[in-house]
């Protein structure tokens, strides 16, 4: 879409051809007899199936599988495409989400054969290459998270926290400990609460004070011997950095509680302070955001975890391992371990894009991308501060942000008569993704902005028009941003019929 | 050193002007000064992108993998030959780059792949409810778990001893955590032992978990082990192979509750086990208990077709605590490459395929058990895979192999002690007939190289 767009509303259409297909399936171009795949030829003897596998153990009927030829594979997929808003396209400050550039490098690298064709169980010593790289990227996790051990093995953010969780289980239970409760703060992401049900706990939320950080009165009140846990996220998902975080440490610890760092937000912090020295004993990494693994559009991401040397002899199996002599293997010898979480070592071609990050940038490059992270993020603060965004769009908290910050949209829907949801949808509008909305939960009306730290300063300058513009065109006429967007492949969707009378599979 | 950021001197002097402090280093005040890390992390020192490729491309090159030698190892992950349409479109900058589709209306591309990748999980399986992927196949076992544990709340679950052992590990590690206890029930000739689940069977089974085809490769006898969990009330998991299901009865068919699987052979590449993804599919009455993200059809403000990410009253970012589920980001890109190679496949086309892999694995199967010294561990159907005992030191036989070329499959000793003699082999459509009739003239000299009697003599010979 072009940055500068035609404000008036009825827009016809879109600059991209076939954005407005009409959303035929592939199983609608089905045509019996077409087809794609050639086997290759039957070089054993034609045997019946039935005397191979008995009969009543055989399929009736195939699948109904689209029949469709290879042209017209690649031409729909092609058209899906663009209709997708993509992070190559265009600006996308989804808070929470760190949508910075993904290097070209790493799909190269990553697709090598000896990566990309490399068995999950080829015998370690034919396999030296990728342990030593999945060894190293442990060992840089580890310097970046201030924690001695890593565990590469769980595959996205809430995977690690579920790990986080059973560690802080088998810790306690080692110890003859039975604890029921874990704390979340009230500007947690779903994923914490979520999890906490999941390891079998039970969730006591934590509020937060004035300033954005944890409410350390609520904390020290609700922090007691059934507490297992408290999970935590710092800077918080209100982009606030919490001062009180050795205080906060003291409190969890003096109860005999583990200290969990959701590392969602470490884009904030990389080279500059580190969870282990703030006292943290388990850390989750999304290598999917901070980590440069592209998004997929809802993943494959990896959610390795870092710990202390306490936590240490619970981690999953298997570890990478460095032998005396030099060589490297999977150590399924752990006695205490809390077992596996998944099969296998890991997403390991996620590893293998994250070392490459680490590698290309080094310690120094890892700190300026922090650095600059910041620095974006409250530039675009300071822009939207200014008159006729302040009035509406109300930083949530009056002070620098770390990598993101949260707006109220409170006034605009009070002054404007349009909400979150409305400048969200008349974003799109121009071509930039909105940023994360109605989240988090503790601020009304939230926009989450994370610009990170691979845009240019003309990126946020021409975002914050954008914004400016929306709201002067909303002042004149707040049914424009009402009823937007307009020139998106399809207008707004009717979710709540989709979730009456779900139709989640084409009827064949 | 590398650096993907864009702010020069002067910008930064600019903003900082423009948020009205002096330097960076301002920005972050609010961290204590006993926090501050106050050195360099670390790291190796930055390096170029041709360097940093040079360095990956010598740590690939010292790996052993489906391209330097004749693979014949499964166990869970299989060298499916990958066509080349999955890279064209799984590596557009449109299906690489974007988040989650939390904006409904840039994102019609995505959402209609899940949409029609959950349509064609929910034909393989013959189960009207699929999600759009979880992680991976173990882990989908556990996800599985914790439904059966969401839907009836009864504390023991059965697992057949011919799951896979990672996924009986997963299941363990997971329950442990939401209070459910996992019970092994044996093998006998190769198969899930009947008798054995109906002595273990009661009204506190939650779950009977299964593999089809079990982890030997025997084709299981779905429909009668469910049969009997039925009586019980229990809900019944099947972890499937999903190519095979091109031939195999659907467990949707055979009464199963909840299929899961692995999707690495959908078009997905072996990648030292990840990232691929799981599959999830249901009976209707899990519709609203699901985890993971729904696609659903729905039409927009002018009547057009569209989809949404729905039921998501479902998922934590909405319930919290009560969510059924914790999982946020899943496989997304996989999936659609599973998808795309579906469709490659096509109705047809993936009943050739199967039917070629049940021939060439009966092939080498006769093939290899004619060799004196082997044997067959089982005389169960097979699809892709299947189980030997060797007469012979299993290692040293794996290694004389390697050492020619050719992978011998997965050592079952490493999992199964009672099978320490014991040799998975893989078949899939990259395996020729020539290449088959190769591995078992290596394989019966390997053998006879390291018989049991002459272990000592023959580890020499080995050499
Ligand atoms: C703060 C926070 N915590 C946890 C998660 C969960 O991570 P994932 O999606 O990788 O499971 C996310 C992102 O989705 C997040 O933003």
């Amino acid at each position: 879409m072009s940055a500068t767009f035609d404000k008036i509303a009825d827009a016809p259409q879109t600059g991209i051809p076939f954005q407005r297909d009409d959303a035929t399936t592939i199983y609608e171009r089905s045509v019996p007899g077409r087809r794609a795949f050639a086997a290759p030829p039957l070089d054993v003897p034609e045997r019946p199936l039935a005397e191979l596998i008995p009969q009543r153990f055989l399929r009736t009927t195939p699948a109904a599988l689209p029949e469709v030829s290879e042209p017209e594979i690649v031409r729909h997929y092609n058209r899906l495409s663009k209709r997708n808003f993509d992070l190559d396209t265009g600006f996308y400050p989804l808070g929470s989400c760190t949508m910075k550039h993904n290097p070209k490098l790493h799909e190269r690298v990553a697709g090598l054969p000896g990566n990309a064709r490399l068995h999950p169980l080829q015998d370690p010593k034919r396999a030296q290459g990728a342990l030593e790289l999945m060894h190293g990227l442990q060992e840089a996790l580890a310097e970046v998270a201030g924690l001695p051990h890593v565990s590469l093995q769980p595959s996205a953010g809430s995977h690690g926290e579920l790990a986080g969780l059973l560690l802080t289980r088998a810790y306690h239970e080692d110890r003859g400990e039975k604890r029921t409760k874990v704390l979340t703060p009230d500007t947690a992401h779903g994923t914490n609460p979520a999890t906490v049900t999941m390891a079998g706990y039970e969730v006591v939320k934590v509020g937060t004070a004035p300033d954005g950080g944890v409410d350390v009165d609520d904390l020290r009140a609700k922090a007691d011997e059934s507490v297992a846990c408290l999970m935590l996220t710092n800077p918080n998902t209100l982009g606030v950095f919490d001062r009180n975080i050795e205080e906060i440490a003291q409190i969890v610890h003096g109860v005999g509680a583990t200290l969990y760092y959701d590392g969602a937000n470490l884009n904030a912090i990389m080279g500059i302070t580190r969870p282990g020295d703030m006292g943290f004993d388990i850390v989750h990494f999304n290598l999917h955001k901070s980590f440069t693994q592209p998004h997929g559009g809802g993943g494959p991401g990896a959610g390795p975890i870092a710990v202390s040397e306490r936590i240490e002899p619970f981690l999953p199996k298997p570890q990478v391992v460095k032998r005396g002599d030099g060589t490297f293997d999977l150590d399924e010898d752990r006695p205490k371990s809390i077992g596996k979480l998944r099969g296998f070592q890991g997403n390991y071609g996620v590893f293998v894009r994250s070392y490459a990050y680490i590698r290309s940038l080094g310690g120094a490059g890892l700190r300026d991308a922090s650095e600059t992270a910041v620095l974006n993020a409250n530039y675009l603060l300071a822009l939207l501060r200014r008159a006729g965004v302040a009035e509406y769009l109300p930083a949530a908290f009056d002070r620098v942000c770390m990598h993101e910050f949260v707006l109220s949209g409170a006034p605009m829907k009070r002054e404007l008569g349009i909400r979150t949801l409305d400048l969200a949808k008349r974003l799109l509008d121009h071509g930039v993704h909105p940023p994360t909305v109605y989240f988090p939960l503790l601020v009304d009306e939230a926009l989450l902005l994370e610009p990170t730290e691979t845009e240019t300063k003309e990126t946020l300058d021409h975002f914050a028009a954008v914004v400016a513009e929306i709201l002067r065109e909303a002042k004149e006429d707040p049914e424009i941003a009402r009823n937007a967007p307009y020139t998106t492949p399809v207008r707004r969707l009717d979710e709540a019929g989709a979730a009456k009378r779900p139709v989640i599979r084409q009827p064949l | 050193m590398s650096t993907y950021t864009s702010v020069t001197d002067a910008d930064r002097r600019a903003m900082l002007d423009a948020i009205g402090v002096d330097s960076v280093e301002a920005l972050f005040a609010d961290i204590p000064a006993a926090l501050r890390l106050g050195r360099g992390l670390d790291l190796p020192a930055g390096l170029s992108e041709q360097e940093v490729y040079a360095h990956l491309r010598d740590l690939a090159a010292r790996n052993v993998s489906a391209e330097d030698e004749v693979s014949f190892l499964g166990a869970g992950m299989y060298d499916s030959y990958v066509p080349a349409l999955i890279d064209s479109i799984i590596l557009r900058s449109e299906f690489l780059t974007p988040y989650t589709p939390y904006q409904p209306e840039i994102s019609q591309g995505g959402l209609q792949v899940m949409f029609e990748y959950q349509t064609a999980i929910s034909e393989l399986t013959g189960l009207p409810v699929s999600n759009a992927s979880v992680y991976e196949g173990p882990s989908a076992v556990g996800a599985a778990g914790y439904l059966a544990k969401l839907t009836n709340g009864r504390p023991r679950v059965l697992a057949s001893r011919g799951v896979h052992p990672h996924s009986r590990e997963t299941l363990e590690t997971l329950s442990h955590g939401y209070g459910q206890t996992v019970e092994e029930i044996p093998l006998t000739d190769g198969v899930t032992d009947l008798e054995a689940l109906k002595a273990a069977l009661a009204d506190d089974v939650s779950a009977v978990v299964l593999q089809q085809p079990n982890f030997l490769g025997s084709v299981e006898d779905v429909a009668a082990l469910t049969a009997v969990a039925k009586e019980h009330g229990a809900l019944v998991i099947c972890a499937c192979d999903p190519i095979p299901l091109g031939i195999l009865q659907p467990p949707g068919e055979q009464g199963v509750d909840i299929a899961v699987g692995e999707g690495q052979t959908l078009g997905n590449r072996l990648d030292f086990g990840g990232p691929s993804f799981g599959f999830f599919a249901a009976a209707q009455e899990h519709i609203r208990r699901m985890p993971g993200r729904i696609a659903g059809e729905t039409t927009d403000v002018d009547g057009r077709r569209g989809f949404v990410l729905t039921l998501q009253t479902r998922e934590q970012h909405i319930r919290r605590e009560k969510a059924t589920s914790n999982i946020c980001t899943a496989q997304a890109l996989n999936a659609l490459a599973g998808v795309i190679y579906l469709s490659w496949l096509g109705r047809e086309g993936l009943v050739e395929l199967g039917e070629l892999l049940v021939r060439r694995t009966a092939y080498a199967r006769e093939r290899l058990t004619a060799i004196d010294g082997v044997t067959a561990l089982h005389d169960a159907p097979v699809v892709r895979e299947f189980a030997l005992r060797l007469d012979a030191d299993v290692e040293a036989v794996v290694e004389q192999l390697a050492a020619q070329g050719i992978n011998a499959g997965y050592r079952l000793g490493r999992s199964y002690d009672e099978y320490a003699d014991g040799l998975l082999v893989a078949i899939t459509e990259q395996r020729s007939k020539a290449e088959i009739d190769r591995f078992a003239d290596a394989l019966a000299g390997a053998v006879a190289a390291h018989r049991r009697a002459t272990v000592g003599a023959g580890a020499e010979a080995g050499r």
